[in-house]
């Protein structure tokens, strides 16, 4: 025998279920019952930088789009600063940025969007710079633990991001990348399997 | 300093995303191998919260959307640490809950199990943890409830429970559920966990010693998030 480890083991994750509404987003679900509801201000009125809507449907594997999706959205502010304390920069982030929001589906058409502002180029591993990118969850009836995936912008400089070189086949890199629609505004589905299958990321 | 990665997420210890016997997992399940990544800024932050966030009622399930009264229903206290891998507390992280009431119903649009509505209950609620990671909620225990899966499915009394640690490569959305109950062997989506000592960290033991005498019942439950590498000798980190 040796000396036990001690270590704990990470809680086993569930379905976040059809009503996850009910906890994250209550409002949706049809009742109003908090003061403020979180994750509706990724980016609050006084944060600098380009106002940008996100928009796009999750995908199931026969192509139908999930309806009952919930996203959460992880993001640095315009100069690539997140407002977190591992973040050297983090006291110079922008005023009233909060970097994290809530996007769910209208029930009927499954289209989920979120307003914030353009992410700048963050510091990755090693000094290497990311492009600009929105950090993405995604959890839903079905979905035994919550999938990590990236948003990365059409019309940025994408080509030398580290994580997205890590994909090894090259055209799945696309999956990872929103298309500009209008002056502001960007469309990133997410295929959760089969033609177009999204890269989702084990973080 | 270099800012510490998180142990990797065991994957053979969380469930897989094709479960068959959770039909709806069939075809929402990705078919590809994940991308496994070395924690970069983006993973090892996450979003913050405080106390002007929530309100001091958020975590009171029995009074936060009373009406005409309490809500009907077994009264219980739900308490517990959120913990890392290492054991530290988790502090001043945001815990949120949802549940069925006590016959099972949801107040979701969606949800139209033939049990009443409860009009003295909403069913969610919200806390920050405290500076030793400890947490608790006063509710109504959720009934059963049957779901569309085989056609004599029902989901064991749970809790969702939604946490959030320090870093987005924690966040972890999971169900508590109660000692005793016989359907946790027969869920489908709690067989959906590879391990059956990870199963049974999910089930919560009755605390009489935290119950309130002539008041209510209570059941503990301790959430575990990922932990954090130390970093010893490391002056480089390889890789990308």
């Amino acid at each position: 025998m040796v000396q036990p480890l001690n270590y704990l083991k990470e809680s086993a994750s569930q379905t976040a279920g059809p009503y996850v509404h009910i906890g994250l987003a209550p409002g949706a679900a049809g009742f109003n019952i908090f003061e403020r509801e979180l994750g509706w201000d990724i980016a609050g009125p006084d944060a600098r930088g380009t106002r940008i809507r996100v928009e796009g449907v999750v995908y199931d594997g026969t192509g139908a789009p999930v309806k009952d999706v919930l996203i959460e959205a992880w993001q640095a502010d315009a100069n690539g600063i997140y407002p977190h304390v591992e973040d050297p920069r983090h006291a110079d982030c922008a005023t009233g940025f909060r970097g994290w929001g809530r996007a769910i589906t209208d029930f009927d058409t499954g289209v989920w969007g979120f307003d914030t502002i353009k992410p700048g180029v963050v510091q990755g591993r090693n000094g290497r710079p990311m492009a600009p990118h929105i950090n993405l969850w995604i959890v839903a009836r079905g979905i035994n633990i919550g999938l990590n995936t990236r948003m990365y912008f059409d019309d940025e400089e994408n080509a030398a991001d580290p994580v997205l070189n890590l994909v090894e086949q090259v055209h799945r890199r696309d999956t990872l990348i929103a298309h500009k629609t209008g002056p502001n505004t960007y469309r990133f589905d997410i295929r959760l399997q089969g033609d177009g299958e999204t890269v989702f990321m084990d973080i | 300093m270099k800012p510490a990665e998180f142990y990797q997420r065991d994957r053979l210890w969380q469930p897989p995303a094709l479960t068959p016997d959770y039909k709806t997992s069939v075809a929402r399940s990705p078919r590809f191998a994940m991308l496994s990544l070395q924690g970069s800024m983006s993973e090892i932050t996450g979003p913050t919260f405080g106390h002007s966030d929530i309100d001091a009622i958020d975590n009171d399930l029995i009074k936060n959307y009373a009406k005409t009264g309490d809500p009907v229903g077994e009264r219980i206290i739900v308490h517990g640490r959120v913990l890392d891998e290492n054991g530290s507390g988790v502090p001043n992280t945001l815990v949120e809950i949802w549940q069925a009431n006590a016959g099972g119903r949801y107040r979701h649009k969606k949800d139209s199990y033939l049990a009443p509505i409860d009009p003295n209950f909403g069913g969610c609620g919200r806390t920050i943890t405290d500076d030793q990671g400890y947490y608790y909620f006063r509710t109504v225990k959720p009934g059963a409830y049957p779901w569309r899966n085989w056609v004599n499915n029902w989901r064991p009394a749970h809790i969702h429970v939604s946490v959030f640690g320090t870093a987005f490569a924690q966040r972890l959305i999971t169900q508590m559920y109660f000692e005793g109950d016989p359907l946790i062997a027969k869920c489908p989506i709690v067989q959906t966990i590879p391990d059956q000592r990870a199963i049974d960290q999910l089930i919560a033991p009755l605390d009489l010693n935290a119950a309130v005498p002539l008041d209510c019942l209570a059941y503990k439950f301790d959430i575990v998030l990922r932990g954090r590498r130390s970093t010893l000798f490391e002056n480089r980190l390889e890789g990308n």
